[in-house]
């Protein structure tokens, strides 16, 4: 791994970003990983961007934001924000997973602003870096049972690109600590499946 | 994890968990606070183990009160806590420059959490400058395990001087996470009690005054002087670096983390060093003496203000025969900027360019293709109310009734999520925006002014939680000066922005504890206000009563608009209506309106179909308030009422 490995989870407020960004980080510090994770969530339920930085390293705490053009990874719940953060803190060797499934700003909305098509984004962030995966996130999550788990199959799908000392039963154990017995299967199954769709992602 | 007695298991805590761990680990009884962000969080945490832990905990009702609601604790002999977003100090203010005169008994920490860059402010105030003006010990938590342990030394230093301590974090300590390992924790019940018979001049058994000031004021700078050869040994206080740096950093807080970063990132640790300093005031006079003695070129990396950069440089020329000719660098040379947060990138730059060290962050080519990718690609997201927020359904009544009245009436603002009727999001409502309570104030300025010929409808509005944190005392001025103005009270039954703490108005606590509630509309009778009542989701009703309101009364009135927030736990999720548009009737583009509902009203539920023009309603957004459908002039939006 490199060191320190460097993640954005990047999103719209609602969707669960600083939940996910923590499910992480805990994966991670239960590893014995030093793991410092900042978060911008102001304007988390009012229609912002919201955005953590998730730093990893053997040696030692981190600062809470990643210095310009060093992501190692990013993770968008949302589709466009991985081209909004691509643009701050991009390189062409970073990795990046994404949903597909867009949230319109209010601008888009109200007919104001013009959203990409899926496929016109794709190139757009094709022209920034050498390896973006979308994968349906959203869509597998409301076929499991909750949209919600659409944040469960993000990281699993982070966690199945192989750049991260991520085991699966310390996942596991984080999932437990976070949620009712009942829902802990249905958690690690949507981790699993985010596992496999990222070496299958979607073809444009 | 708050309760675990589990020493020295390791845990992710964000930055506000470990500064609450680390006030139970001291031993705190008594916490108050008024809700701010980054700040919160503290205050929430204890207020969740409040019964199990011993503690009493509260939402004041403002920052002021708040401290003296802690002092009482301290006074009595327990260990209090009082926490607070940064502006809270300066309503603080006048308490803290009384309390620090007197000194406090049992341990008392006063927590302001700053934000640099005002990622959640409407200003990047500092709290330091007030450590320095009351003369009191400030710390700065350089990461996050030290957010819990200088939380627990502060109480004890509080003891052993005899005054308040102030520990200030900021929004990338206070809202981000680290590593940190648990203490120990031994809580037992303090029993509490005030002791007033003593000497007039005994400080441990006498009344608790300021009095005799010159008297009393001489013990609080030797306490300082105390506080400052304490400072002297402190493990908060370090070096990293070679003996003799070309470069020596001096710095706190998150800038630490940052700083360190920026050498690691310039492979630059053998040539320059990091003095990080715990306790910033009083500043402790030998550590410094010994590395700027040692030093010719020294860099002040801190946010947002040139405080350690000012208080360094005054140690230095006092000292200028054992330390020598120093070259500072920092904000007042331009180095580093003196507004918003500080970054990894801004300390790397700073670095490499006294250094001269080649540094790129980022290609310049990368840079403008990601820039006009992201410009053209990404469509802005800007803040909005959320669906079903009253506050949309306020300020649309609101800004017709002044457009219906035409003599250019406006809306002084105040602080809370309806803030952001600045934008287009409450239609660029309001007008003057400021602090706490402001907007009526000012209101009631504006209101006095008939004699210089301004007829302008004056307005303000005034969330509920702020309508009692500094509402009031502008509503009273109103009245009592009789000045001609309208207080719309945006009642959403919480203190919505910051997680919907409790006010005076709610019968609960911050623990969830029953408690009396105040009634707004009956203080606001009683001070002498004529005071009216409306439901904003009842659009037509309240379009016309504000219009009345403000035609055809005068002198200080009050409306209250009720309705609550649409994220409380007991409307979140549950629709009251139906919301369909008729696309038979909806004339899109068409419509003489100019497509009022998606262009102006903006709900994120109300959504413009690119490809008819038309509006439809998203069925997963939309929150159900039926508001809309008052809004279109064709009736195109209909609502139906859910069965429960």
């Amino acid at each position: 791994m490199i060191d320190p490995f460097n993640i954005i989870i990047t999103g719209v407020g609602g969707q669960g970003n600083v939940l996910a960004a923590r499910m992480l980080g805990n994966t991670l510090a239960k590893a014995g990983y030093y793991v410092t994770i900042g978060e911008t969530f102001g304007a988390s339920q009012r229609g912002g961007s919201v955005m953590s930085h998730l730093r990893i390293s053997k040696e030692s705490a981190w600062s809470p934001q990643i210095p310009k053009g060093k992501a190692h990874l990013i993770i968008a719940l949302e589709p466009v924000e991985s081209l909004r953060v691509l643009a701050a803190y991009g390189n062409r060797d970073v990795k990046i997973v994404s949903n597909t499934r867009p949230i319109y700003p209010v601008g888009v909305i109200c007919g104001d602003l013009a959203y990409p098509s899926l496929p016109d984004l794709n190139s757009a962030v094709a022209q920034l870096c050498d390896d973006a995966r979308f994968i349906n996130a959203t869509e597998e999550a409301v076929a499991l049972g909750h949209p919600i788990l659409s944040n469960v199959i993000m990281v699993g799908a982070a966690a199945g690109l192989g750049l991260l000392p991520i085991d699966d039963e310390a996942f596991k154990s984080v999932i437990s600590e976070n949620v009712p017995e009942s829902k802990i299967e249905i958690n690690m199954k949507a981790y699993r499946k985010g596992k496999e769709m990222v070496g299958d992602p979607v073809k444009f | 994890m708050l309760l675990s007695k589990s020493e020295g298991k390791e845990f992710l805590l964000m930055g506000n968990q470990a500064i609450a761990r680390g006030a139970l680990e001291a031993g705190v009884s008594v916490a108050a606070g008024y809700p701010g962000t980054p700040s919160s969080e503290i205050i929430e945490n204890l207020a969740s183990v409040a019964p199990e832990a011993d503690l009493y905990v509260e939402w004041s009702v403002n920052e002021k009160v708040s401290l003296e609601v802690a002092a009482a604790g301290s006074f009595a002999g327990l260990r209090s806590l009082c926490v607070m977003k940064q502006n809270g100090v300066n309503v603080a203010s006048d308490f803290l420059l009384h309390l620090v005169l007197s000194g406090t008994r049992g341990g008392m920490v006063l927590i302001p959490c700053d934000d640099p860059g005002a990622i959640s402010s409407v200003n990047e105030g500092e709290s330091r400058y007030f450590a320095r003006l009351m003369e009191i010990p400030l710390l700065e938590p350089g990461d996050f395990q030290e957010a819990k342990d200088m939380t627990k030394w502060a109480f004890s230093l509080s003891e052993e001087l005899g005054n308040v301590v102030m520990l200030r974090s900021v929004t990338r300590l206070s809202h981000a996470s680290g590593n940190v390992k648990l203490g120990a924790l031994n809580r037992t019940k303090p029993a509490a009690k005030f002791n007033f018979s003593g000497n007039l001049l005994d400080a441990k058994t006498g009344p608790v005054i300021t009095a005799p000031v010159p008297f009393r004021h001489t013990q609080q700078q030797g306490k300082l002087k105390k506080a400052a050869a304490l400072f002297e040994t402190s493990p908060f206080n370090r070096y990293e670096g070679p003996e003799n740096p070309e470069l020596l950093i001096i710095t706190s807080s998150a800038c630490y983390l940052y700083s360190r970063e920026a050498l690691r990132v310039l492979d630059t640790e053998k040539r320059a060093g990091i003095l990080k300093l715990g306790t910033t005031w009083p500043l402790p006079p030998e550590l410094l003496k010994k590395h700027l003695a040692a030093a010719e070129k020294v860099l002040i990396v801190e946010e947002v203000l040139p405080f350690l950069e000012e208080n360094i440089k005054i140690l230095a020329m006092e000292n200028i025969d054992s330390i020598g000719k120093i070259k500072f660098f920092g904000k007042n040379d331009g180095t580093l900027p003196s507004v918003n947060e500080m970054n990894p990138d801004y300390v790397i730059k700073a670095i490499s360019s006294i250094l001269n060290i080649p540094y790129t962050g980022m290609p310049e080519e990368y840079e403008k293709s990601g820039q006009i990718l992201s410009f053209t690609k990404s469509p802005n997201r800007e803040l909005t109310f959320c669906p079903g927020c009253p506050h949309r359904a306020s300020y649309w009544s609101i800004n017709r009734a002044l457009t219906l009245n035409g003599e250019n009436g406006f809306v002084c603002g105040d602080i809370g999520c309806y803030t952001m009727a600045i934008l287009p999001a409450g239609f660029g409502t309001i007008k003057t925006a400021h602090s706490m309570g402001s907007g009526t104030g000012v209101a009631s300025g504006f209101g006095k002014l008939k004699s210089f010929g301004m007829n302008q409808p004056v307005v303000s509005v005034c969330g509920d939680s702020t309508f009692f944190h500094a509402g009031m005392p502008a509503l009273v001025n109103a009245v009592h000066n009789n000045s001609d103005m309208l207080l719309v009270i945006l009642d959403n039954s919480g203190t919505a922005m910051t997680g919907f703490q409790p006010h005076p108005g709610i019968p609960s606590g911050a623990a969830g504890n029953e408690l009396p509630s105040v009634d707004i509309e009956g203080i606001c009778r009683s001070i002498g206000a004529k005071t009216f009542t409306a439901d904003p989701f009842n659009v037509a009703e309240t379009e016309k009563k504000v219009l009345e309101i403000i035609e055809n009364e005068r002198g200080p009135r009050v409306l209250i608009m009720r309705q609550g927030c649409a994220l409380s736990p007991e409307k979140k999720g549950k629709k009251k209506y139906n919301v369909s548009v008729d696309s038979n009737i909806c004339k899109g583009s068409d419509c003489g309106c100019n497509r009022l509902c998606t262009r102006v009203f903006r709900c994120p539920g109300l959504v413009c179909d690119s490809a008819t023009g038309k509006a439809m309603i998203d069925e997963i957004i939309c929150a159900g308030c039926g508001v809309c459908a008052d809004i279109c002039p064709s009736g195109a939006i209909k609502r139906s009422e859910v069965a429960l």
